[in-house]
């Protein structure tokens, strides 16, 4: 059954995840919280099965036959990140906890020796709460200011604003490659060339892109980049911190222990090479075998075909949406992955929530991290679809029907 | 417009709460409080402000709730705000024991439902989990409220 434009058979790709064929309250669950998190296809939980099950055991440690299995999964893991972000070397990709812990780490070991005070960190409007608050907290300590870029009614980064804010003073620029309330797309090949010029560095927040396009880190030329294993339909505890090679090896590492060190005596300590510098402990190799599983599977659909098929959902669901009399869109910039924000004049967010789920159908309501933005948008809070290749049309009508059973009930 | 038969919501947008949530009572904020607290729920942005005014015997005579966020925070505020008036400090607490003893689903007596009046209709909150803490949250910041004006008097 080939029925959209991307050719995707969208039938058979729901067979990958057992998890969507469930009821919920009575009916058929209609899962659009997938940037929340997404769901996982049977390759990736076997893969999580088999490593635990066949080849559990420590890695880069071992020189028995598990060890050495579990060491070449391990490995393996590393560079199909690295391809998935077109990286040019397998040392560039460090694994972190998710994207929370990426930033955490550049902030740490990036920003920190390199902000003095009266320096400047540029974020924009549109950032999610771990992508604020370790450079708010950076920038008080050191006495340095905090700057964010504007944005437009559509949701868009006011790049003429970005240009002038920019100073001998930059020290670094933090910001998102996809909103996850809005959607919006943003320029990031522009963004990281204006700072270039400048001689500042970039780090994208990459937790809301790679789940719904190709990203090539060498392309776009940003400095870091950041992503978490489950939004890519991959395991949770488990993510990528892609760094310039010549960048990482400058920086101090972030924390300490084994792993990350060549040779230790009770008076010195002389560290690892990249990117073990920066991946002290036992790391989460279950997550990284099972993130490796799905970058596989990512790239066996294609994710050309995804942002294709996503965005004619996309498509079709904001026009659904924008007919619905009493409901606001929040988030209309033309350039934006699927995701739909929307706020309704009769009913607060969570109240949607609440009766959507009754019929099913699962959006997150609140104020998605980013209150900031909630606040540059004058509301509490939104409800929130966000749709993968795995969804279709039906379960816009669906939503749909769901949004006019909240009308019903609070009109 | 009357309540439709749901069965999937329980009743939880019956005609009392959605009438509280529609006109929530004493939204005026109190000046010259002797009991107020502000409290936010983290993970929503809800957020509620109670404030009350006691006369020379200890009764409330003025009360004020502000309340951001759902239905069904902003309708036991509203509620809680109502019943307030005239109940002493220590009623209102015993109040709000018998409240948290509902919405943790244990039994209560006919006595205790009806000292909780309008605020009796929210024990259909329990069947939405997740939801238990918009009602609960303007009884938290009853509690720190009275907390602070302990501390305060003693």
């Amino acid at each position: 059954m080939t029925t959209n434009v991307s050719g995707l058979d969208v039938a058979r790709i729901r067979e990958d995840f057992p998890v969507l064929h469930q009821m919920v309250n009575g009916k058929p669950l209609v899962y659009l919280d997938n940037a929340a998190t997404t769901q996982k296809p049977q390759v990736v939980i076997d893969a999580l099965v088999n490593y635990y099950t066949l080849d559990n055991s420590n890695v880069h440690r071992g020189v028995h036959t598990l060890s050495q299995r579990a060491t070449e999964d391990f490995d393996m893991g590393r560079s199909k990140a690295r391809q998935f972000l077109n990286a040019a070397s397998d040392q560039e990709i460090i694994f972190v906890k998710g994207t929370t812990d990426g930033i955490n780490l550049v902030a740490q070991s990036y920003a920190r020796p390199n902000l003095g005070e009266g320096d400047d960190i540029i974020i924009s409007t549109m950032e999610h709460h771990s992508n604020i608050i370790p450079w708010q907290v950076l920038c008080q300590e050191k006495g340095a200011h905090l700057l964010v870029i504007p944005i437009n009614d559509a949701g868009e980064l006011l790049i003429d604003e970005y240009e002038k804010m920019l100073t001998p003073r930059t020290k670094l620029v933090a910001i998102t490659h996809v909103s996850n309330v809005l959607g919006t797309v943003n320029p990031i090949d522009q963004i990281v060339e204006i700072a270039h010029n400048r001689g500042v560095p970039v780090m994208v927040d990459g937790a809301q892109a790679v789940p719904h396009m190709a990203v090539d880190v060498q392309k776009l030329d940003c400095d870091f980049y950041v992503f978490s294993g489950h939004k890519i339909y991959g395991p949770t505890g488990i993510g990528v911190l892609y760094g310039k090679a010549e960048l990482l090896e400058a920086m101090p590492p972030y924390q300490l222990g084994s792993e990350m060190i060549k040779s230790v005596t009770f008076e010195h300590t002389i560290y690892n090479d990249l990117p073990f510098k920066f991946e002290p402990g036992t790391p989460h190799i279950a997550g990284v075998i099972g993130m490796g599983a799905a970058i596989d599977y990512l790239n066996a659909i294609g994710l050309d075909r995804i942002d294709a098929y996503e965005h004619d959902l996309l498509e079709y669901g904001m026009e659904c949406l924008s007919g619905i009399g009493g409901v606001q869109l929040i988030g209309t910039a033309p350039r934006k992955s699927s995701v739909i924000s929307f706020v309704m004049d009769c009913a607060h967010p969570h109240d949607i929530g609440t009766i959507l789920d009754t019929e099913g159908v699962a959006v997150r309501t609140g104020h998605h991290c980013a209150q900031p933005l909630m606040q540059r948008f004058g509301v509490p809070a939104t409800a929130r679809a966000s749709l993968s290749f795995y969804n279709t049309k039906d379960e816009i009508d669906l939503l749909v029907k769901a949004i006019d059973r909240v009308i019903e009930v609070f009109s | 417009m009357p309540n439709l038969p749901d069965v999937p919501l329980q009743g939880l947008y019956g005609d009392l709460i959605l009438d509280h949530y529609r006109n929530p009572r004493h939204r005026t904020p109190v000046s010259h409080a002797d009991v107020e607290a502000e409290e936010f729920n983290p993970f929503c942005g809800d957020r509620v402000i109670l404030q009350f005014r006691l006369d020379g015997q200890g009764r409330i005579v003025e009360a004020g709730a502000q309340s951001e966020g759902c239905s069904i925070i902003q309708a036991s505020a509203s509620m809680l705000a109502d019943i307030a008036l005239g109940k002493s400090v220590a009623e209102l607490e015993r109040l709000s024991q018998l409240f948290r003893t509902m919405m943790r689903g244990e039994p209560s007596t006919g006595e205790a439902e009806d000292e909780l009046g309008d605020l009796h209709s929210l024990q259909v909150v329990r069947q939405f989990p997740v939801r238990i803490k918009c009602a609960l949250l303007p009884w938290t910041a009853l509690e720190i409220g009275i907390e602070g004006f302990r501390s305060k008097n003693s």
